[in-house]
């Protein structure tokens, strides 16, 4: 048990003591002194008229003089004892209720049903540490996905946010700092069922922290951290940190393929979208000209690395270069917030500008400033709180960089649909015209809304009337799968994007390709699309139906009647 | 000398004392019990109840799990007696009184036991 307990028990003592001996010193006076009963004989209060009296007097709700009217003598001990006990009464509630409400305890209770409600889920779940942007976005990406969450954060209003959110799973959560190993376990680090850490809060220190717990006490979890920096980076891939997300890498990456490949990166923002958004319109980002890069911090190194790879001219704006420190081809000095610096960096000539800074007011000046100098420019904005998203969709961005949606994708992705992942590293080496003739199919697919991208698994448990389907004489290709089983000559609205067979990895794999167990398939398309695939996965009859296309009488009975039947 | 632990100690003992006063005598004689007696030992064992509260030891809580029961067979014994006296018709008879000085013997033991472990704590911190 906690300290806590005790020590609230301990501060009990004394209002608990004073009331007990205020009532008992008053019902003592009460039968100590002579009483008249209705027809003035004397007689004495018993005991048990004395502690009824007591008890209403101190909490002065006041009856009456019961059982009989009081002697004179009675009166005079009445109206002493009326004081000290209604005034221990009131110090005695007042204690004890102000010990319940103690902060303390009031979070050790918390913690404790916190520890209850982990311990007693039954299901896979993942250890969320942070619930900011990132947290927010992620464990709603989860919960869509029926997966569930328990979530730490060190921040009391985000806790309190996160029971106002709308989830569709329970989410336990706690507000404790993440550090501190014992929160973690309370939050289900050692659980049987604890599948993985994400380590998202936004002091990189802590992410640290969080990654080496659970690398210690858990070394079978997968960590997925996000670190801001290179060396708290190769500090945690160095003890065998799963996945880490630098936002900013990240996102400098995804512009360097979005220069290269838009079509590409089209397909795969789509395919990794919330179902149900609108879908989003292609970026053609220049890939020839001149780039100006304001801010040289973290993002304006990446962003720096990754189009200077690209083969474009770079120029780098920054106000403090002694800080942090200076590319090969030199800064211009100042915030690019005014015209002169943006001038100075030929903005006219400029194809892109990237406001880099850490400051989003400032960000904002740029954009704004630049286009009025060059309404042309392609332009990629960092977002550094999502409350200013309505300013950021208004300045007139092409690109706008928020370092939690991206890594919240990124992560959500690897942990619902970890297929999504190899398709994408596969679909990098693809060329624009295989995209863009994907992307066609998806759109005449869904219309206007992102696709529902799913997994299936050929096992018993998610697969039950394919698993032993070879036994009973039938052939199942992906074709069988997407047939609709209420009528087999309309096929499901949805693609298959990965087979993973025997652990080769087929991308947009034929219609005609066995589905045998033990293979890992990934589709896109509509959600209705998966629950009649559902369907047809688990249940026989719907199966043989889309697979010969008719449905055989199972059971005992039927097919004696059915034997019986064929020879007439 | 810890002042906490003279406190402490004096009403423990004083509850194992008036209980013991309040079961002498025939068993099921009136005369022999009096009201008074069971006020006060229910009043000590209270307080001797609340003293124990918020010790983290093993054998403070085994000691605040004696005084519970005593509590218990207490509370029960007096109101034993109220309902004899106020809600039944028969008063108190002999039969009620020899089950209220049971229940109050059945306290007394637990008290019994809270001494001992007060002693055999008090001994083993001596060596």
């Amino acid at each position: 048990m906690d300290t806590i307990f005790f020590l609230i028990l301990r501060r009990m003592r004394t209002p608990l003591l004073t009331l007990i001996v205020a009532y008992a010193v008053a019902m003592a006076g009460m039968a100590i002194i002579p009483a008249q009963d209705a027809d003035g004989n004397p007689t004495t209060t018993s005991f048990f008229h004395a502690f009824y009296f007591v008890s209403y007097m101190s909490t002065t709700i006041g009856f009456g003089e019961l059982p009989n009217p009081f002697t004179d003598a009675q009166r005079i001990w009445v109206s002493a004892s009326v004081f000290v006990t209604v005034a221990v009464w009131i110090y005695a509630i007042g204690n004890l209720i102000a010990l319940l409400q103690d902060a303390t305890l009031q979070r050790a209770i918390a913690e404790r049903r916190f520890r209850r409600r982990v311990e007693s889920l039954t299901h896979p779940f993942y250890l969320v540490c942070g619930y900011g942007q990132t947290g927010s976005a992620l464990v709603r990406g989860l919960t869509d996905r029926h997966l569930q969450a328990v979530v730490i954060d060190i921040d009391p209003e985000r806790i309190s946010l996160l029971q106002l959110d709308n989830q569709r799973e329970f989410v336990p959560a706690l507000c404790a700092d993440a550090r501190s190993p014992d929160a973690l376990e309370a939050a289900g680090l050692k659980h049987a069922r604890c599948r993985g850490v994400v380590a998202l809060t936004n002091v990189n220190e802590a992410n640290l922290k969080v990654a080496i717990a659970a690398k210690l006490l858990n070394p079978d979890s997968k960590v997925i951290c996000r670190a801001d920096s290179h060396e708290i980076e190769a500090n945690m891939a160095s003890f065998g940190t799963d996945h880490i997300y630098d936002p900013f890498d990240a996102f400098a990456l995804y512009i360097a393929i979005a220069i290269q490949a838009p079509c590409q990166t089209l397909l795969v923002d789509w395919l990794s979208g919330f179902t149900g958004d609108t879908i989003s319109e292609p970026h053609y980002p220049p890939h020839q000209g001149r780039w100006v890069i304001c801010g040289y911090g973290r993002f304006g190194k990446a962003m720096y690395k990754h189009l200077k790879q690209q083969g474009l001219d770079l120029v780098v704006i920054e106000a403090e270069p002694h800080k942090t420190g200076i590319p090969a081809e030199g800064v211009v000095h100042g915030r690019g917030t005014e015209a002169v610096t943006l001038e100075e960096a030929e903005i006219r000539r400029a194809v892109g500008l990237v406001a880099g800074t850490d400051h989003d007011a400032d960000n904002l000046s740029i954009v704004m400033t630049a286009l009025q100098l060059n309404p042309d420019l392609f332009v990629i904005a960092r977002e550094n709180r999502l409350q200013n998203k309505e300013l950021f969709d208004g300045v007139g961005a092409q690109a706008i960089m928020n370092p939690s949606t991206i890594i919240a994708r990124r992560i959500r992705v690897r942990l619902v649909t970890p297929l999504l992942a190899d398709f994408s590293n596969l679909a990098r080496f693809q060329d624009e015209a295989w995209a863009s003739t994907l992307v066609a199919r998806i759109i005449a697919l869904v219309e206007e809304r992102m696709p529902y991208v799913w997994e299936v698994n050929i096992d018993q448990e998610h697969a039950f009337a394919l698993h032993d389907a070879e036994d009973r004489g039938l052939r199942v290709t992906l074709d069988t799968l997407l047939r609709d089983p209420r009528d087999r000559d309309r096929y499901l609205h949805a693609i298959p994007l990965l087979l993973l067979q025997n652990g080769e990895r087929i991308l947009l794999p034929d219609l005609d390709e066995r589905v045998e167990v033990g293979d890992r398939l990934l589709f896109c398309g509509r959600e209705d699309a998966r629950r009649r695939m559902d369907w047809v996965l688990q249940n026989i009859h719907a199966l043989r139906y889309v697979a010969i296309g008719e449905s055989q009488r199972e059971g005992a009975v039927w097919r004696w009647i059915a034997g019986w039947q064929g020879p007439r | 000398m810890n002042p906490e632990k003279v406190v402490f100690g004096f009403f423990i003992v004083l509850a194992l004392t008036l209980n013991f006063g309040f079961f002498v005598g025939e068993l099921d004689n009136p005369n022999h019990h009096h009201a008074w007696e069971l006020f006060v030992v229910i009043v000590v064992n209270m307080i001797a109840t609340v003293l124990k509260f918020g010790d983290r030891t093993q054998m403070g809580a085994v000691l605040l799990a004696t005084s519970l029961v005593a509590m218990i067979q207490l509370i029960a014994a007096s109101l034993v007696w109220t309902f004899a006296v106020y809600a039944s018709d028969g008063g108190l008879t002999n039969s009620v009184m020899a089950s209220i000085v049971s229940l109050s013997g059945g306290a007394m033991i637990a008290n019994v036991v809270s001494v001992t472990l007060l002693v055999i704590e008090t001994v083993m911190l001596r060596r």
